[in-house]
This record gives structure tokens, C-alpha cells and sequence, in this order.
């Protein structure tokens, strides 16, 4: 018999108690997953960025648009090793719950600016011959069904009336990271059909990407970019894409900062369900203690009892919680349209933040019971009736 | 002429409540002899599990000297004292104390856990020690499964396991019916002639102190 058994003993002394004990562990810490793995995939936008990618908006806000004109001067500054463009379409595909992100692109260059999406030469070269086609992301092309050949019809909302693409190519995600939820199609099908029937709407542009070849020249570069626009209508806005990234998370900090205040409340709870179950243990077991120091058992041995058995209950807690997390994030992740989480995957330091968690509870809630069996006098202890 | 294996000098104790000093041992000396089955008898409150304690080694007196065999325990620090103990003191408890989510087996072979006994040695040591208390046929059971003399039993393999140099049983029978009690002193009584044990015994049961070889009375604190 080993001390390591008797641990485990103690542990399963009372099943139902520490099998709740270590169900409402794991409940919370995959509730922390959860909400961490959510936190984490907005900021994953961030991991997707480049340092070689700029980009430009018009400087008041997002949705106003951009001359097409800008393209050709922005080409020409030092440094600007491609330019492109796309503008945000909208719109709906059979259901609005069908949410992913839909836009019309500069064919020629869109997919030299994002190397990241993986296409195949010939689907590539199929999609910048054909005016009314289009490329998706694998993602929604899985959860969609579409294949190449298929007719993606769309019911436009900034853009309005009916719009069709065929699909002639998909495209694959070079990281985890990449988003891979995307649908683009030439951006002068909106605009020809602009030029038509709102004359007003024609020759603009969402925003720019402008790939750069040096990182490190990315500030003197957009100072480059906005001071061409300075005096114009349009001034425009240029930063780094990641900068640009943060300014599109900065409008959910509050819902974030919420969330994050809540996956450490969780812990906190932990800590409490843990520490009761522990103090509880130590309290009804304070004459079982006394008995050991009385056969001649050091506190270190005491010490290593009850921190051992605080331990195996919050690795043990913390453990299937993690295990529940998978599923339960596969499950959110098949729930919610690609779109609103392109990425939607637990991440290492979700679950090395969910370990040490369960290292530092269970450490900390064996301290109080440690010191009560440590100070309690062997004599007071025997007399203990619990 | 027997050795002397208890030296109790001069001992007084207190305890404090609030901050009010309770006396409850007052200068008591005895001396008791390798061999020896002493018998402490006294009412409720006497004292009698105090002086037993502090010659155990698990209290400590306000006043006096306590000797077991030649060590002065009230000298040794606390870790000192444990591995003391450990390794000179068995111990017999009212109500058992045995673990109960271990084996018999497993209770008795607690104290051994201390030692650097191999883990055959060690079982030769629990199964002998079982065997003489009469349940080497249930090594397996938890304490639960037992009847109250069993666990006693166990109580005092757990106790004799190490082969200390002394045995102290406090109140030993004090939780069983009339049979079983019998059975207990009986044993008692074994250890002390046939394996030449050391006991010191408390108790305020009559029948039980008449196995002792000597007998004293304490009274508030002291003894008469």
C-alpha cells in the first residue's frame, strides 16, 4: 500500500460527493473553454494578419466607398508591390441566417495579395475569364454543398436586385487560422450592373489591400497613401491590416471584456465548489489525522494527503471538463453559420490556461485544510467527534 | 531485577480555557518496569488519559520529566518525538481508529509505512501481527465489516505491529459489550506474559484492571 492509494481512497471516499464535486469542476471549466475559445476567436483575426499587407478605407468609416481611381496612384508609391481591391456585397443566400461573407473582388489580383488562399492554377485562371463566376472557401463549401459548376443565386441588399455566380473554384486554408468562409466574385459584376442602373454608385471601391514589400516600411507607407488623398473628398484611412483588425474588435470590447470577466468568475466558482468539498473532507477526517500523527506520521505527510487528494480531484475536474469542451465547441461550431466564426477551434493556450487553472485551485484550496490538520494538536484532534 | 522503563517525575499539567488555567495533573512520579501491565484507574476527569498521553508522547506536561526508555521525551522536538513514537509507542484507542476506507491489512500496516521494510517484509510483519490477534482470516475486510472487537483486534495488531517498546490502551474495552471485552483483556493479557509487552492501561472498568499486574487510582490530579 502506498500513500498515492490512500489518496485515491480518501478521494473516493464519499462517490457521490466527489462525483459531483468533480462534474461541477469540469461543467465550469468547459464553460471557461467555451467562453475563452469564443474570446479567442475573435482576437484569431488578429493571428491571420500579415505584416506586409496594408489597408486603405475611406477615412470617415468603412462604408463609404472609395474611388477606383485611387488604384493606379496608389501603385506608383515606393515600396507598393501589388494593389487590390474589393467592396463588401451583402446580401442573402436562400435564408439570412445563411451568414458568410460575400464580396466583389479585383480577380486579377485578389488572390496574389492573399497568398493564403490555396487555389488551383486552372480554377484560378477559369474564375478571372469568366465575368459571372465565382470562388468560395472550402468551409462554406462544405457546409453548403457547393461544387464547381453549381449557380450561387444571391438576393442583394446594398446591392440591390438578383445576382447569380457559378462556382468555379474553391478555395483551401493555408493555416488554421485562414479564413476559409469567404466568397468572392469580380467586382465589376456590381459595378457594370451600378453603371446602369445607379450611375451615382459606379466606379467605387470597399477598400484597398495593398501588399507592400518591406514590413518595416508599412507607416511610412501609409503616411504615403492618405497624404494623396488629403485635400481630396475622400480622404482615405491606411494601416496595417492586424491595426485594422483591431479596430473592427475594438467595437465588441465591451461584449469581450464581459466575457472574459466571466470565464475568471467560473474559475472563482471552481474554486469554491473544490475548496468547500476539501474543507469539508479535512474537517470530518481532523481525527483520522490525529490518529497518523500519533503512529508517527510527519506533517509532510499530511501536507502530501490532503494536497494529493485536492489535486487528483481538480485534475480529474478539470480533465473532463476539457474533454467535454471538444464537443461542446464541435457542436457550437456546427450550430452557428461559418460566417460569424470563421475560426472556431480551442486553442493550447485555452487549454494550458484551463490546466494551470486546475493546478493553482487545486494548490490553493488545500491550503486552508492543510494548516487546520498541521496546527490541530494531536490530543484535541483524537477528541474531535466531527 | 526489573529494568525501568517509564520515569514519570514531578509531572504537573494545565490546560488552558479562555484565560482560565485548568489544572489537571498535579506533581504525579510513578515509575513502571519493563514487563509491566499497568493499570490506571480513575473516574471521569482525573486526569488518567492525560498521564497516558504525556507518557505516549503526544501531549506534552507543563512541569516535570517524563523518561521512556532512557529517552526524555518531553526534550525532543516535534518531528523527533513523531519518529519516536513511531518506532517505541503502540497504541490502543477507545474507539479503534482504524481508517476505514482501508483493509485490516492496510490498517495495520500503517506504522510499517514509516519504516524501511520491503513490501514482503512488511506483509510477514502484518500477517504475524493479525495472527496473533486472531484474524488472519480477515486481512480483507474493512472495518465497517467487522464487529467492534474485530476492529480492537485490529487495533492492536496495528499496535503491536512494530514491536514497540510499549503498548498504551486508552479505555480499550470501553467501547464493547461484556464478551468482546473479555476477548480484549485476554489478549492484552497474552501480549503482556507470553510477547513480554510493556502495557499501560486506563481504564475505570473494574473487570478490565484486574489483568493488570499493578494498579493505581489517580483522583484530580492525583494519585492516591
Amino acid at each position: 500500500m502506498r500513500v498515492l492509494k490512500l489518496i485515491f481512497k480518501n478521494a473516493l471516499r464519499h462517490k457521490l460527493r466527489t462525483s459531483l464535486t468533480i462534474l461541477g469542476m469540469a461543467i465550469a471549466v468547459m464553460a471557461f473553454g467555451v467562453l475563452r475559445t469564443v474570446v479567442d476567436m475573435y482576437y484569431e483575426g488578429l493571428e491571420a494578419t500579415a505584416a506586409n499587407r496594408l489597408i486603405t478605407r475611406q477615412s470617415v468609416s468603412f462604408i463609404f466607398p472609395l474611388p477606383y481611381s485611387y488604384r493606379d496612384q496608389i501603385a506608383k508609391i515606393s515600396g507598393v508591390e501589388k494593389v487590390s481591391f474589393a467592396n463588401w456585397f451583402g446580401g442573402t443566400y436562400k435564408d439570412k441566417r445563411n451568414f458568410f461573407a460575400r464580396m466583389g473582388a479585383d480577380p486579377e489580383t485578389i488572390f496574389d495579395v492573399y497568398p493564403e488562399y490555396l487555389i488551383s492554377t486552372k480554377e484560378y485562371e477559369t474564375f478571372k475569364q469568366e465575368r459571372n463566376s465565382c470562388i468560395v472557401g472550402s468551409e462554406i463549401a462544405k457546409q453548403y454543398g457547393f461544387k464547381i459548376g453549381d449557380i450561387i443565386p444571391l438576393d442583394g441588399d446594398i446591392y440591390p436586385g438578383k445576382w447569380e455566380f457559378v462556382v468555379r473554384g474553391i478555395y483551401k486554408p493555408r493555416d488554421k487560422s485562414t479564413d476559409a468562409t469567404q466568397m468572392f466574385f469580380h467586382w465589376s459584376a456590381i459595378d457594370e450592373r451600378m453603371k446602369a442602373e445607379m450611375p451615382r454608385r459606379a466606379g467605387n471601391v470597399g477598400w484597398y489591400v495593398i501588399k507592400i514589400k518591406d514590413p518595416a516600411q508599412a507607416a511610412a507607407i501609409s503616411e504615403q497613401v492618405d497624404a494623396l488623398f488629403k485635400n481630396s473628398s475622400n480622404s482615405t484611412k491606411t494601416e496595417t491590416e492586424r491595426a485594422f483588425t483591431q479596430g473592427f474588435i475594438a467595437g465588441f470590447s465591451s461584449l469581450l471584456n464581459a466575457m472574459n470577466a466571466i470565464s475568471y468568475i467560473i474559475i472563482g466558482i471552481i474554486m469554491l465548489v473544490l475548496g468547500n468539498t476539501m474543507i469539508m473532507s479535512a474537517r470530518e477526517r481532523t481525527c483520522e489525522y490525529a490518529v497518523l500523527k500519533t503512529l508517527g506520521f510527519s506533517g509532510g505527510h499530511l501536507f502530501g494527503l490532503i494536497f494529493g487528494e485536492s489535486l487528483f480531484i481538480s485534475v480529474l475536474g478539470a480533465g473532463v471538463g476539457v474533454l467535454l469542451t471538444y464537443p461542446v465547441v464541435a457542436g457550437i461550431e456546427a450550430l452557428v453559420p461559418k460566417g460569424f466564426f470563421p475560426y472556431f477551434f480551442i486553442t493550447p493556450s485555452t487549454l494550458i490556461l484551463a490546466a494551470s487553472a486546475a493546478l493553482i485551485i487545486g494548490i490553493a484550496v488545500s491550503i486552508f485544510p492543510i494548516q487546520r490538520a498541521l496546527r490541530t494538536k494531536i490530543v484535541d484532534g483524537l477528541r474531535f467527534a466531527g | 531485577m526489573a529494568n525501568t522503563v517509564i520515569q514519570v517525575q514531578g509531572v504537573s499539567k494545565s490546560y488552558w480555557r479562555d484565560s482560565f488555567e485548568v489544572p489537571v495533573l498535579n506533581d504525579i512520579s510513578i515509575e513502571v518496569n519493563e514487563g509491566e501491565f499497568f493499570g490506571l484507574m480513575g473516574p471521569s476527569g482525573s486526569g488518567k488519559t492525560t498521564l497516558l498521553n504525556l507518557i505516549a508522547g503526544i501531549d506534552r506536561p507543563s512541569k516535570g520529566n517524563i523518561v521512556v526508555g532512557g529517552v526524555d521525551i518531553a526534550k525532543l522536538n516535534e518531528s523527533a518525538l513523531a519518529k519516536w513514537r513511531s518506532q517505541h509507542v503502540g497504541f490502543v484507542f477507545q474507539f479503534y481508529n482504524l481508517l476505514p476506507v482501508l483493509t485490516a491489512f492496510e490498517n495495520v500496516e500503517l506504522p510499517l509505512l514509516l519504516t524501511s521494510l520491503s513490501k514482503a517484509e512488511r506483509k510477514k510483519h502484518v500477517e504475524l501481527a493479525l495472527d496473533v490477534v486472531g484474524l488472519a482470516d480477515r486481512t480483507r475486510h474493512y472495518p465497517k465489516q467487522l464487529s467492534g472487537g474485530q476492529e480492537q483486534r485490529v487495533a492492536i495488531a496495528r499496535a503491536i505491529v512494530t514491536d514497540p517498546t510499549l503498548l498504551v490502551a486508552d479505555e480499550p474495552t470501553g467501547d464493547l459489550d461484556k464478551h468482546s471485552a473479555e476477548e480484549i483483556m485476554t489478549l492484552l493479557e497474552r501480549l503482556n506474559k507470553e510477547y513480554k509487552k510493556t502495557i499501560v492501561m486506563v481504564t475505570h472498568d473494574p473487570r478490565a484492571v484486574e489483568k493488570a499486574t499493578v494498579v493505581h487510582h489517580l483522583d484530580k490530579g492525583e494519585l492516591s
